[in-house]
């Protein structure tokens, strides 16, 4: 019943997925570099043995390559004045 | 809280860390900017156009609440209470939010209300409307000035920037991109510091749990360490957390209190939250937003509560301090359970993008506060009582210019909140004297159509100071509870006195006519406008309101039986 109230340029315009995918994976090389290459014996004390920047980086890196797959799979659409057809669209 | 400032606490952050931090910021101002591009109208500022995928709007829905007072109050109840905390979660959010996204959204998002305050317009007219649009502006720059506090103490731990500079600068960045990209910005910048505050609390859960020597180590440590352990362990019946000590009377209390009136209250009414569903493009993802809110909703219980009870154990100053029943001022209090472990356990590194997580927590909850605030003070008090009838541009300058009032605002209820050694029972107490009236008068003005636009405004007037009246009753002595049992019974007392007020006078009083409340009560409300046009996107057995709905009742209750 709103659909009268979206005109083809979105708000969305900007997709909120590559951000997350940037910010995750910039996070996710510096904090696995940090974990391989500069991790001290006083580090891994403190957290009883585990190499926490290289395991979280690790993880932010998977978490990075998701979000790129899903913008890259499921990418916006702008809503079109005719009725959209089938198939996935943005969610 | 000033305790924060000592050197104990301090968090040793390094060049990463400040690296890490301001590649944050520079995304944040950055989607403000972004966002400003496709602000054209006060509907696109104040509720970005009601554009957003369901998604986007259910994850800053529970983002929005994710604030200070969930990060620093929850590990806090965590680290105190241990596994009873996890109600407000189960037992309080969930059922709540699965309520508000089948029974009430039809009725926000169908009648096309741009705040709740405005829905009380609609169906009560304007005694009731101008009760609550007053209230929640007040309640939302207070909330603000907390969240503003809160997240200026922890620049002052981590920079040792005085206070009042904290506190400036931060405001000053939640106003530029707010009033840059209105809700568009605001919400954007809740999913993503959401990711960022999960990308913090799983590692500290998951690491702190591998120090004290997994989940048996943790219970053991906690039942060498409590003579009460039994209660910290189990979830029912929590008469720790409620402070009643009779079993039966303690889970009434959890279920009708907590449970109903308190959670109900806060998560069907405060337009903070409700105003992300409104953002949703569609009826169907309107009413999907608090439904796939609340899946991570109570996970994340989990991963909040579990880190508090590990800061009690792992940190030797706060079980110091626990181990006294919470008199020895040596320097740390529960509410900084988060920030002893985020020293103890993380290296840098990841120590700045927990530092991260913390202020963008905090910003994203006060960012949630100014901009429900600059829709309330803009459209349901500007634009509908002061000056009328102007072109949409005014509007949208009015927003902008609020926007900045509010920010300005907060920074002096930041310093009345500094003032306050306990800040998050004054906040519960809030929310008992605002949410849980407001409530009673919507759930009543939703099924009951008798009920008259003079039962609306007093209803709210009597329920607040049924509230007022328990919470002073209780400070005074006449009454005796502690824990967090005063603000279960106050909001208890708002609920039923707001009922039978609202009953009684709508007896005496002329109801609307019926055919003003269409779309508005259930009864003569015809059920296909109840549902959505749904668009292509929106099929899927899967993206049923009840089907998700369900599913997130059912996690909770399997969450509860584990945790039993």
């Amino acid at each position: 019943m709103t659909d009268q109230l979206h005109k083809p340029r979105g708000v969305g315009l900007f997709d909120l997925r590559w951000i997350l995918a940037l910010l995750f994976a910039v996070y996710g090389v510096v904090l696995t570099v940090m974990g391989a290459a500069f991790t001290s014996q006083a580090d891994l004390d403190r957290a009883a043995g585990t190499n926490v920047n290289l395991w979280v980086g690790i993880g932010m890196l998977i978490g990075a390559a998701a979000f790129a797959t899903w913008s890259l799979l499921r990418p916006i659409r702008l809503r079109p004045a005719a009725p959209p057809g089938p198939g996935p669209g943005r969610d | 809280m000033n305790a924060l400032a000592t050197a104990s606490l301090r968090l040793d952050a390094g060049p990463v860390d400040y690296a890490l931090l301001l590649v944050y910021f520079a995304l944040v101002l950055g989607i403000g900017t972004l966002a400003r591009r496709s602000v054209s109208s006060s509907l696109d500022f104040f509720l970005s156009g009601r554009s957003l995928p369901a998604w986007v709007t259910g994850l800053a829905f529970i983002s929005a609440n994710l604030g200070a007072v969930e990060i620093f109050g929850m590990t806090a109840n965590g680290a105190q209470f241990g596994i009873p905390t996890v109600h407000y979660y189960w037992i309080g959010a969930i059922p709540a939010m699965v309520f508000l996204g089948l029974v009430m959204m039809p009725f926000y998002y169908g009648s096309q209300v741009r705040s709740v305050p405005e829905f009380l317009l609609r169906r009560f007219g304007r005694f009731a409307h101008l009760v609550n649009g007053i209230s929640f502006a007040l309640a939302q720059v207070l909330i603000a000035g907390v969240n503003l506090y809160a997240l200026a103490t922890v620049v002052n731990l981590l920079l040792g920037w005085p206070l009042w500079v904290s506190i400036v600068v931060a405001a000053v960045i939640v106003l530029a991109y707010t009033s840059l990209g209105g809700l568009s910005a605001a919400v954007y910048n809740e999913v993503m510091q959401f990711f960022v505050i999960v990308a913090m609390l799983v590692p500290i859960t998951l690491v702190g749990l591998h120090k004290a020597g997994g989940w048996n180590g943790l219970t053991h440590r906690i039942m060498a360490a409590n003579t009460d352990a039994s209660e910290q362990l189990h979830a029912w019946p929590g008469s720790n957390l409620t402070g009643i000590a009779n079993a039966t009377l303690s889970v009434l209390g959890i279920v009708f209190g907590l449970g109903f009136v308190l959670s109900f209250g806060y998560w069907t009414t405060n337009f903070a939250e409700v105003q992300r569903a409104l953002a949703a493009r569609n009826m169907s993802a309107a009413r999907r937003t608090p439904l796939i809110g609340a899946y991570p909703k109570a996970l994340i219980a989990l991963v909040i509560v579990i880190p508090g009870m590990l800061a009690a154990v792992l940190s030797p100053e706060l079980a110091a301090y626990k181990a006294s029943g919470g008199t020895l001022a040596n320097g740390v209090t529960y509410n900084n359970a988060i920030e002893l472990l985020i020293r103890d356990l993380l290296p840098n590194g990841m120590l700045g993008v927990a530092i991260t997580g913390l202020l963008a927590a905090f910003m994203a909850g006060m960012a949630a506060n100014v901009s429900s605030f600059n829709t309330v003070f803009t459209y349901d008090i500007w634009q509908t009582y002061v000056v009328r009838d102007r072109p949409d541009a005014y509007y949208l300058r009015v927003g902008r210019l609020t926007t900045a009032l509010g920010c300005v605002i907060a920074i002096g209820t930041a310093f009345i909140a500094s003032g306050y050694n306990n800040i998050m029972d004054y906040l519960q107490t809030l929310f008992s004297f605002f949410n849980a009236p407001l409530f009673a008068t919507f759930i009543l003005g939703m099924f009951w159509k008798r009920m008259t636009p003079m039962a609306g405004g007093v209803g709210l007037i009597v329920g607040t100071a049924s509230a007022v009246t328990v919470d002073q009753l209780n400070r005074h002595g006449v009454l005796h509870m502690s824990g967090q049992g005063p603000s279960f019974v106050a909001a208890s007392a708002a609920f039923v006195m707001d009922i039978a007020v609202s009953v009684a006078v709508s007896l005496r009083t002329a109801p609307k006519p019926d055919s003003e409340l269409v779309g508005l009560v259930w009864s003569l409300t015809p059920r296909d406008t109840l549902k959505s046009t749904r668009l292509a996107e929106d099929y899927g057995w899967y993206r049923k309101p009840v089907v998700l709905g369900s599913g997130a009742l059912a996690l909770a209750v399997v969450l509860d039986i584990i945790f039993w």
